[in-house]
């Protein structure tokens, strides 16, 4: 048995790599499949989606869809919204969720870990179950802005964002990473006199990439694909986000050509955010596998 | 001297369009066809000729996408800020004004006199809304297959029997020239199925609900005409003379083009791109007679007012304006809608007499029945859709329709009969 396996070390090599290669395919053939669509007329994209051509560019390719898609909707505008919505709210969340966690783990006060479990408790309900609620407390909530004082938050960003900012998952990984950070740094700093916004700021935070760059991600995705909430909070045009958008090129006869092209486009950010944050993703994910 | 006169000109001209300004009414308009160019084109034209038109009101316009549309209505309505007109989809109207986002539409109904049937929303013996188009399914062939198969063409006064229908079937089958005989657009779920295929269960003389009193689905959705609909809707599927739930959607939408299947049941909105797509023969065919009639649906898009609207006469005076005959035309040569009237059908190329979707106009005013009109049809048709989705997939039939005719008696108990009058 053992020489047979040393003979076959390098069919297992290779039966290895056509295996790692199918899985790899299979998640990048859709990627391929909409950004080969995106320059093909409707009739031929259908047409090649019986056959290996989906995946190739070939027969007639042209922009006709991007100039078409850019004509139907206003997608630089749904680009924009879902971008800065996305990118506020992450922002936030990484600010007031890591506050939230370090007061969960480095603060000694009465009822944290109820509450904790409580917000952890969160995490099983869905957000359809609170989305009408949800939607019927912001429609009367109170708001003064340059307009001046106005009752409801329909139709705005802040309805996309505010709600979104604290979350139970979010609140999980920082409690989670920040209970494995060594005590002793914590301690020493309390000893020479650090406050505790000095310990949160100049001590964990520099030392929570990982933890940040994967609640970065996540929320990200979560926000970035909006489509419920933004659908039953915003009636103008001008606040919606991508997803909604999207619904834009599902007419009586569908413009498949438009949405793939549409898709390509909308893809862009969340590529190009992925691609920053990479390396510290892996890293945190590769940190936890070692813990676990 | 002059330039006292100039700011006195100034100053009253000012002033006048200021008060003509602060005397207009503002009313908001919401319109599920956004992303659609042309179709958003011509709502936006009535909008501004209405505004141009009079003093009184000022209507401005939001549009959202159909897929989403009735899902923002009804968490408008939730929040409390419905808009003053809306347009709703026609079998939907009865849920909407049932649930009190609708209130009755107060125009001159004389206007609508030569409207098509299905384009007039009516709800307990009130108007709630008006559409400017319909829609209308045919039976899609080219005449050159017909003529190959030897099947004799049929027409309105003289539509395929059941039997005729299943011979044309069977002998598109046994040419081997297709991959199925009839392609019945199964890869498009939600009110397709309702809208298109309800209408094989009313010619076998079944139905959704009892329209005698909309307070039980017994008796019509599991009778014997409904079984018998039901076996035979099965073996389309059983027999291979169709393609079932898990047709690709890009058949659906090329397949009849492409000569995959003989016959295609689709609606008047795919004709222009079967002909573009060169499919020069094709011919429209009406609903074969299943017994009791040729039968297709009917009611599309329609206009009404909201309940919450502070202006309703406005709301109204709205619609009144956009069923002017040119409008109805223009949506016809936009987006190749059936215009509401025989008026606006000549307006138009394609449905005037002899115009080549002329007879999508005839089988709406010679075949259309609405879809049972009661809000409890919302629930009603997911019920119909699943239970035919099923039968497709090989359930049992019998089993099968008692189960949807007591889903949505449970429905219509839980809603209290839904209002019926």
């Amino acid at each position: 048995m053992a020489a047979i396996s040393s003979d076959n070390h390098g069919l297992r090599l290779v039966v290895r790599y056509a295996v790692l290669t199918l899985i790899a395919a299979i998640f990048i053939f859709p990627l391929v499949f909409m950004v080969m669509s995106s320059f093909k007329p409707d009739l031929q994209l259908l047409r090649d989606t019986s056959s290996f051509r989906a995946f190739l560019p070939v027969g007639d390719l042209s922009l006709d869809n991007y100039r078409d898609a850019f004509t139907r909707a206003p997608v630089a505008t749904f680009v924009f919204n879902s971008v800065l919505v996305t990118g506020l709210t992450v922002l936030l969340s990484l600010l007031f969720c890591s506050l939230a966690a370090f007061s969960f783990v480095f603060l000694n006060w009465t009822g944290r870990s109820v509450l904790l479990s409580v917000i952890l408790a969160t995490l099983i309900v869905p957000f359809e179950t609170i989305a009408i609620p949800l939607l019927l407390l912001v429609s009367k909530l109170p708001w003064i802005g340059l307009d001046g004082f106005q009752i409801g938050w329909l139709n705005s960003y802040r309805v996309q964002i505010i709600p979104w900012i604290a979350d139970g998952l979010t609140i999980f990984l920082f409690v989670q990473y920040f209970k494995d950070l060594p005590k002793e740094l914590i301690e020493a700093s309390r000893v020479e006199g650090a406050s505790w916004w000095q310990i949160y700021r100049k001590v964990v935070m520099p030392l929570s990439g990982p933890v940040l760059a994967t609640a970065a991600i996540l929320k990200f995705l979560v926000m970035y694909n909006q489509y419920l909430w933004p659908l039953i909070v915003v009636q103008q045009e001008s606040y919606r986000p991508v997803m909604v958008g999207l619904q834009y090129f599902f007419q009586l006869d569908t413009a498949w050509g438009e949405i793939m092209a549409y898709l390509t486009v909308i893809t862009v950010p969340v590529l190009a955010f992925y691609l920053v944050l990479q390396r510290a993703f892996i890293a945190s994910i590769a940190s936890t596998g070692v813990k676990g | 001297m002059n330039r006292r006169i100039l700011l006195a000109a100034t100053l009253a001209t000012t002033a006048g369009f200021a008060g003509t300004a602060s005397a207009q009414t503002a009313l908001s308009m919401w319109y599920h066809g956004a992303g659609g160019e042309v179709e958003g084109a011509i709502i936006r034209q009535i909008v501004d000729d209405f505004n141009a038109s009079q003093s009184d009101y000022v209507v401005s316009l939001e549009s959202f996408p159909q897929e989403s549309y009735n899902d923002s209505i009804v968490a408008a309505a939730l929040a409390g800020n419905l808009p003053d007109i809306v347009d709703v989809d026609g079998p939907v109207m009865p849920n909407w004004a049932w649930a009190g986002y609708l209130r009755p539409l107060d125009i001159d109904e004389s206007l609508i006199e030569n409207f098509l049937p299905g384009t007039k929303g009516y709800w307990n013996g009130e108007l709630y809304s008006v559409g400017l188009w319909d829609a209308a399914v045919a039976l899609y062939a080219r005449q050159s297959t017909l003529e190959a198969l030897g099947l004799r063409t049929p027409t309105l006064e003289e539509p395929w029997t059941k039997e005729e229908f299943m011979a044309a079937l069977d002998a598109a089958k046994e040419s081997g020239d297709f991959e199925y005989p009839l392609d019945l657009g199964m890869a498009w779920t939600g009110e397709w199925y309702p809208y298109a295929f309800s209408p094989f269960l009313q010619s076998f003389g079944g139905d959704i609900v009892d329209r005698e009193t909309y307070q039980t689905a017994e008796g019509v959705l599991n009778g014997d005409a409904a079984l018998e609909f039901g076996e035979w809707w099965q073996s389309l599927f059983a027999d291979g003379y169709a393609p079932g739930t898990s047709q690709d959607p890009a058949d659906r939408d090329a397949g009849f083009i492409d000569g995959k299947y003989a016959f295609s049941w689709n609606g008047n909105w795919a004709a222009v791109n079967t002909i573009e797509g060169g499919v020069d023969d094709v011919v429209f065919l009406p609903a074969p007679d299943f017994g009791n009639g040729s039968v297709i649906g009917a009611a599309s898009w329609q206009f009404g007012v909201s309940a919450a609207s502070e202006h309703p006469e406005g709301a109204a005076a709205f619609i009144e304006f956009a069923l002017q005959d040119k409008y109805l035309a223009a949506f016809t040569d936009g987006i190749g809608l059936i215009p509401s009237t025989p008026t606006a059908a000549e307006m138009t190329e394609t449905y005037k007499e002899g115009g080549p979707l002329n007879v999508f106009f005839a089988l709406s005013e010679e075949q259309a029945l609405v879809r049972p009109v009661t809000p409890g049809y919302v629930v009603a048709a997911k019920v119909f859709e699943k239970a035919l989705a099923d039968i497709a997939n090989g359930a049992d039939v019998a089993d099968t329709l008692d189960a949807a005719a007591d889903e949505i008696n449970a429905d219509i108990e839980r809603n209290g009969g839904y209002g019926h009058q």
